[in-house]
Parts: structure tokens; C-alpha cells; sequence
């Protein structure tokens, strides 16, 4: 099955990011395609690369970088609401990219599933 | 399956649901963005209005006071871009006091019953 995801919190203040994360990570291991992963409300927030947890903690923004290279996702931030939060190319982590939310709507348009991630 | 950027001719049914107030959070104005393009992507697109979300479109909205930017001529102006398909959860407006009639925009009111089988009928569903 081919999954489009939505994340749609901040790291840390919310599990939303870290379920997404499992999810991802466990339908790859199954064999499942995931059409792409966007980032929308405070969840533009999991690209910043400025982040540093405490060190005996995960690093949610650095396993979503690694996550992307190692199967080739396509990590995408929405623009509108990045600059509303200060997020743009200069603080962005590796493997993610801005562009505009019809990259969602493609998502969920040729996704079997857009699973979405927040409350 | 194609990866091509809105070439496909696929139209599926999207919903949004809007459960939140309009100014506590930022739910709903972002939501409003969401709507708005996936309309200039061909899709046939849905609003629901539940919970709280039923005060996203009360008449009379004056955000002078919060500082925050009136953003509810917005979904008057929805039937411009062809979105005329907004349905409104009849106990949470009963629950709440609001009458048919203080809703600024044309709206279908259907029972929590028939909004579940509703939302179950849709392909894509969006909430905030």
C-alpha cells in the first residue's frame, strides 16, 4: 500500500511527530511505499535544525533526516506556515524541503492512505 | 501510480473538519488554507463543522480585542472558488445555543449520525 503522512505538531510538546516517525519506519518494514511526508501547523518545526535535545534523548529532527536518506522520503514543509514560524533554508535539516501545501493535496490524491498524525 | 503533479484528472472526495474555535488556536485558520488550495487542485472538497469548530462561521466575529487578524469573511468568499458543500453537526450547534440563523454562510444541518456516515464516506479526511 502507498501511504501519505501528515504530521501536524511540534517535536517534543507533542507525540504526534514521534508516532508518525514509528508508523513510517514500521510500514517501510512491511513493505509499504510512502508517497511523502508534510509537514503543516507546528509540525514545520520537526525540520529545524537548530533543535538540540538533551543528549540521553531521541533527536526527533536528526532520525527524520536519517529516516529520509536511508529510504528516499520525500520530507516536505509547508511553506505558508514555516515562515509564519520562522522556519526557512537557512535553519532547515538535512532531506527536507519547502514547498506549498498542494504538495499535501498531491499527497492525499495519489496516496492509498493519508495518515494523519495530531489531535 | 503517477506522481504527476495535478495532471492526473484523479478527483477524490476530501473533507475538512473543523472541531476548534477560531482564535484559540490555529487550527482553523490554517485549515482555511488548506481548503482554499485544494480547491485550485480540481478536488471535490467537503467542510464539516462539529464541536467547537461550529463558531468558525457565527455571524457578528469582532477580534479587536484578541489582536488577531478577523479572518471569517473567508468562508463567505468559499463559494467563489466553488466549495458550497459545508455541513454543520446539529447537537453541537443545539449544544451550544446557536441558532441556524447566526451562521454567516449557507450551510446543509445534519445529525451526529448522519455526519459520521458522511465523514465515512470521504477519501481524504483533514481535521483541525
Amino acid at each position: 500500500m502507498q501511504f501519505g503522512i501528515l504530521v501536524n505538531e511540534g517535536p517534543y510538546n507533542h507525540q504526534a511527530s514521534d508516532s508518525a516517525y514509528q508508523f513510517v519506519k514500521a510500514a517501510l518494514g512491511k513493505g509499504h511505499k510512502i508517497f511523502r511526508v508534510f509537514f503543516y501547523y507546528d509540525g514545520v518545526n520537526n525540520a529545524n535544525k537548530l533543535t538540540e535535545p538533551p543528549s540521553d534523548d531521541r533527536n526527533i529532527t536528526k532520525r527524520w533526516s536519517e529516516l529520509g536518506k536511508a529510504h528516499g522520503l520525500d520530507l516536505v514543509v509547508c511553506v505558508a506556515a514555516a515562515l509564519r514560524r520562522g522556519i526557512k533554508d537557512e535553519v532547515l535539516a538535512d532531506g527536507f524541503r519547502i514547498s506549498g501545501l498542494g504538495q499535501l493535496i498531491e499527497a492525499g490524491v495519489h496516496s492509498d492512505r493519508l495518515i494523519v498524525f495530531g489531535d | 501510480m503517477s506522481t504527476d503533479e495535478n495532471s492526473s484528472g484523479v478527483v477524490k472526495k476530501f473533507m475538512y473538519v473543523n472541531r476548534k474555535a477560531p482564535y484559540g488556536t490555529i487550527y482553523a485558520l490554517e485549515v482555511l488554507e488548506m481548503v482554499l488550495i485544494s480547491a485550485a487542485f480540481d478536488q471535490d472538497v467537503h467542510l464539516a463543522f462539529v464541536d467547537d469548530g461550529v463558531y468558525q462561521i457565527k455571524k457578528g466575529q469582532d477580534t479587536k480585542g484578541v489582536e488577531m487578524k478577523n479572518f471569517s469573511p473567508t468562508y463567505r468568499a468559499l463559494d467563489g472558488y466553488d466549495i458550497e458543500k459545508l455541513y454543520v453537526e446539529k447537537e453541537s450547534l443545539d449544544e451550544r445555543g446557536i441558532a441556524a440563523s447566526d451562521l454567516m454562510v449557507p450551510v446543509e444541518i445534519i445529525d451526529r449520525a448522519a455526519m459520521t456516515a458522511l465523514i465515512d464516506s470521504m477519501d481524504v479526511v483533514l481535521s483541525g
